[in-house]
């Protein structure tokens, strides 16, 4: 009764992932949900569990191999564990033993369970962390698993019926910091105040600095941040491109509509939406900057997923506005808002973190005069937006004083041409200096 | 000059000085405020420790008349209660000084004061004998504690009629004790004051003590109790206390209504339980939410609705236990620093200092029955346990409740002489979500009160050696 361990979904616009460590081989009991194999994507590693319990009989694609969603990566033989953990008789070089060699000694299933053995290779045949009665992780383990978003899925438990101990979750914490290649020493998790061994590579501080710094681990999204942006730096032809706008006019319609609005709305008419509506529209006339590279092929999106970013105490993270050019200014206001309070609160999905097509990061809240924000990748643009102060300007050959904002555009330049990230823009500015032309989209 | 920190803490009971050392450890620029002249909040000064010290006291007191004698010690003991009381006041003072020393050695700034919010991350310190101190900080956590409950038209004076406080600090025995409220508080201190000589009477609106307490439990201490020679009157409440020279004629009522009766005591004492405390923090000033029973409402990181406000221990919803608290106070720092901060409400021990001890943690029966969760019971009783027996302190029992199904334990519920110090490792095997089965086959050590325990855990799956 072989069982094909498959490729599962990855995710949207992933269709291929790497075939990482092999946390088992063949002959190794596997209990139902204990992680197999990793997969390495552009976006995410996952690991692959079980689909049942049993024996692992058989690895077809080895590590380094690329597979594509569905595809086969090995094989359990689903009976072998009831006949009480297979021994470890394929341990023999030539691993994959045909899965008929143990299929004799799965026959018995209606045998009896066998009466509390004394000794057993490993607890495959009890259940581990599905289903109810089944032990939680111990209190140590618990906590490193939550700071560390480590799920009970990834980590399998090695204590008294299958518990999760801290050692457990530690390799865990190991085997995934480390990736498949570099295999740091061990227990790499720790407290935050200790320094971490083996990262030597800092040079030492004077005793009396020293003692007034402090060392924290980087929580897992501050890494995925940090990876993230380094990647687009890398991939990337990234340059950036700046104007300024004239909020004059926007900021007349907003005083003059804003009670109206937020009666009928219950949202307060913010600048965002404004933002968010021009974009679209700058997007659709200058389809590259809503556009990806994959390899050697360039996909232009008919369609506007506009991220938001949004700051919160531990990290930044880039909601997704969907369908943006068909969303009312109020439901864009909504959403925004919506996603703020749910990113405080570290409530928001995974799911709506995907799939954004452009970006819009807004520096201003904090002050910023001007920035060069990072590419949201595989995005291949990202409008900043700044502080709005009053600055002296000419107007008819006066010198007025008006509200202005510094625009910045950071764009691929491998696919988006510097006339393109200019009258993208340009555009942009247009249609925030003269609101009319949004509704009549001119 | 206005002090500006990571993290102000407001009270210096269990939850707060907690939560301060912790978050010192973790590296935060920590100050507490403190209303009283001494650290420890209720629990050190008027709560926990100096009833424990007279619990120990008085215990050793019958020990010596009633039962050295059966051991072949012959003794004529006679009361000195002053020095009781000294006694009591130097663990106080031993433990007092003790967290003024962790305060110290973990560099925490302490104001003493009344400390009132004037604005999110904005307090004022009323100090006695200096003018105002205004503090600042990213974080503040309200750690005040609670406060005795009233009865509306029972004065208390701690002295003819008093509240915990009082009834810790009497200068003379009452000949006659009357409690109002068969709680823990009352339990403790009415044990005390019958030891020393008091003839003692608990009143108790409810039918029956120690509410929430596991009932077969509970009413197996009560029968121990009467035993000793303590009196309960249940079902009744007290409707007025009246003066009469140095006696308080106090007026009982059945609760559910009927012909009041009279009763003569010379002391009484209020123990109905306790309120939080938030008087003078200025919670209006800065909106602080509160429930319907004057709890500060918190969500699950202990925050108020005010960001960077949070609140711990008795001010929150929750078992009002120093240790609660204290879990609580990890957790908020913790939270602060980064990590993952978070209490297992499930796995929260509860102690009542009687004798025998009443120990208890996770579900009594009655919650398993109304939470429709089918369960086995074990149930060990000390007359078989060899230790007890040549103590001679046979009084009690064990008893462990296991999921029906998964054999994971639920609840432990442990009457013995050292219950206190037995229920921890039930805390523990429930922390890690062990089975009965897990428990009884964890060897314990022979002979001790504790194999108890582990007959309990045999005793669920029917298979106790010694019964």
């Amino acid at each position: 009764m072989a069982i094909e361990i498959k490729v599962p979904a990855l995710g949207e616009s992933v269709t291929e992932a790497t075939v990482g460590q092999w946390f088992k081989q063949p002959g190794d009991a596997v209990a139902a949900d204990e992680p197999l194999v990793e997969l390495e994507t552009d976006k995410v590693t996952i690991e692959v569990p079980a689909p049942s319990a049993g024996v692992l009989t058989d690895i077809v694609v080895p590590q380094g191999g690329t597979v594509a969603v569905g595809a086969v990566l090995g094989a359990i033989d689903g009976a072998g564990a009831q006949a009480g953990a297979a021994p470890k008789a394929a341990a023999a070089p030539a691993a994959p033993a045909s899965p008929q060699a143990q299929k004799p000694e799965a026959q018995p299933a209606a045998a009896p369970p066998a009466a509390k053995p004394a000794e057993r290779a490993a607890p495959a045949a009890e259940p581990t962390l599905a289903g109810d009665g089944a032990m939680p992780a111990t209190p140590a383990a618990r906590k490193i698993m939550a700071e560390q978003g480590l799920t009970p899925a990834e980590v399998p438990g090695s204590g008294r019926r299958g518990q999760i101990l801290k050692e457990d979750a530690t390799a865990a914490l190991a085997r995934r910091d480390a990736g498949p290649a570099a295999a740091t020493a061990a227990g790499s998790y720790l407290p935050a105040n200790v320094p971490v061994p083996g990262q030597a590579l800092r040079a030492p501080t004077g005793p009396n600095d020293a003692a007034r710094e402090e060392r924290l681990r980087m929580t897992r999204l501050r890494q995925t941040i940090a990876r993230r942006l380094k990647e687009a730096q890398h991939t990337a032809a990234m340059l950036t491109t700046f104007n300024d706008v004239d909020m004059s006019a926007i900021m007349k319609l907003r005083s003059d509509y804003k009670e109206l609005f937020e009666k009928r709305y219950h949202v307060k008419l913010g600048f965002m939406a404004f933002f968010v509506k021009a974009c679209v529209q700058a997007l659709k006339e200058v389809p590259a900057v809503n556009a990806e590279i994959d390899g050697e092929d360039v996909i232009y999106k008919n369609y506007y997923h506009i991220g938001v970013a949004v700051g919160t105490e531990r990290g930044l993270v880039v909601p997704v506005l969907r369908e943006a050019d068909r969303l009312s200014f109020a439901e864009i206001e909504q959403a925004i808002g919506d996603f703020g309070r749910r990113a405080r609160e570290g409530k928001l999905g995974i799911e709506e973190m995907q799939g954004g097509t452009f970006t819009i990061s807004n520096g201003g809240v904090y002050g910023s005069l001007l920035s060069t924000p990072i590419l949201n990748a595989p995005q291949s643009g990202i409008l900043g937006m700044h502080r709005i102060e009053d600055r002296a300007v000419v107007r008819n050959g006066q010198i007025v004083a008006r509200p202005i904002m510094n625009l910045a555009l950071s764009y691929d330049h491998r696919l988006v041409d510097g006339r393109e990230a200019v009258t993208f823009l340009v555009r942009v500015k247009e249609f925030l200096e003269d609101p009319q032309r949004l509704v009549l989209e001119l | 000059m206005a002090g500006s920190y990571d993290l102000l803490v407001i009270g210096t009971g269990p939850g707060g000085y907690v939560c301060a050392i912790r978050a010192a450890q973790l590296g935060l620029k920590v100050a507490v405020i403190e209303k009283r002249a001494t650290h420890g909040g209720t629990c050190l000064n008027i709560g926990c420790i100096p009833s424990k010290a007279l619990l120990h006291a008085s215990e050793r007191y019958e020990e010596a008349r009633h039962h050295l004698a059966g051991m072949g010690i012959e003794v004529a003991p006679k009361l000195n209660l002053a020095g009781m009381l000294a006694f009591k006041d130097q663990g106080v003072k031993g433990n007092v000084d003790g967290v003024a020393f962790l305060l110290k050695k973990n560099k925490i700034d302490v104001f003493h004061g009344l400390g009132t919010l004037v604005a999110p991350g904005r307090i004022k310190v009323a100090r006695d004998g200096a003018g105002p101190e205004q503090l600042e900080a990213r974080h503040i956590v309200i750690a005040t504690g609670s406060d005795v409950a009233r009865l509306p038209g029972i004065e208390i004076d701690e002295e003819s009629v008093v509240s915990s406080t009082g009834a810790l600090a009497l200068p003379r025995v009452p000949k006659r004790l009357l409690i109002i409220g068969a709680g823990v508080i009352g339990l403790e201190l009415g044990s005390v004051w019958r030891r020393l000589g008091s003839e003692v009477l608990t009143v108790e609106y409810l039918d029956r003590i120690l509410p929430g307490t596991d009932a077969e439990v509970a009413r197996g201490l009560q029968r121990l109790l009467m035993k000793q020679g303590m009196s309960f009157k249940l079902s009744s409440k007290v409707t007025q206390i009246a003066k009469n020279g140095a006696q308080q004629k106090v007026t009982i009522e059945p609760a559910a209504g009927g012909a009041p009766i009279g009763v003569e005591a010379d002391v009484v004492l209020v123990a109905v339980g306790r309120v939080p405390y938030t008087d003078g923090l200025g919670l209006e000033a800065v909106g602080v939410q509160l429930d319907n029973k004057k709890r500060i409402i918190v969500d699950a990181h202990y925050q108020t609705n005010v960001p960077g406000l949070y609140a711990i221990g008795d001010v929150i919803a929750g078992p009002m236990l120093a240790h609660k608290a204290e879990e609580e106070g990890i957790a908020v720092a913790e939270t602060l620093a980064g990590q993952a901060g978070h209490v297992n409400y499930d796995a929260i021990p509860n102690v009542i200092y009687t004798f025998p001890e009443v120990a208890t943690v996770g579900k009594s029966e009655e919650e398993l029955k109304a939470a429709n969760v089918a369960y086995k019971i074990g149930k060990y009783p000390f007359t078989a346990n060899a230790r007890a027996k040549v103590n001679k302190t046979t009084e009690g029992f064990v008893k462990i409740l296991a999921d029906a199904a998964s054999d994971r334990i639920l609840g432990v519920h442990i009457m013995a002489a050292a219950a206190s110090e037995m229920i921890a490792e039930a805390t523990a095997i429930m922390e890690f979500g062990g089975s009965a089965e897990d428990l009884a086959r964890t060897c314990h050590p022979h002979p001790t009160l504790t194999e108890a325990v582990k007959e309990a855990a045999l005793a669920v799956d029917k298979r106790a050696i010694h019964a």
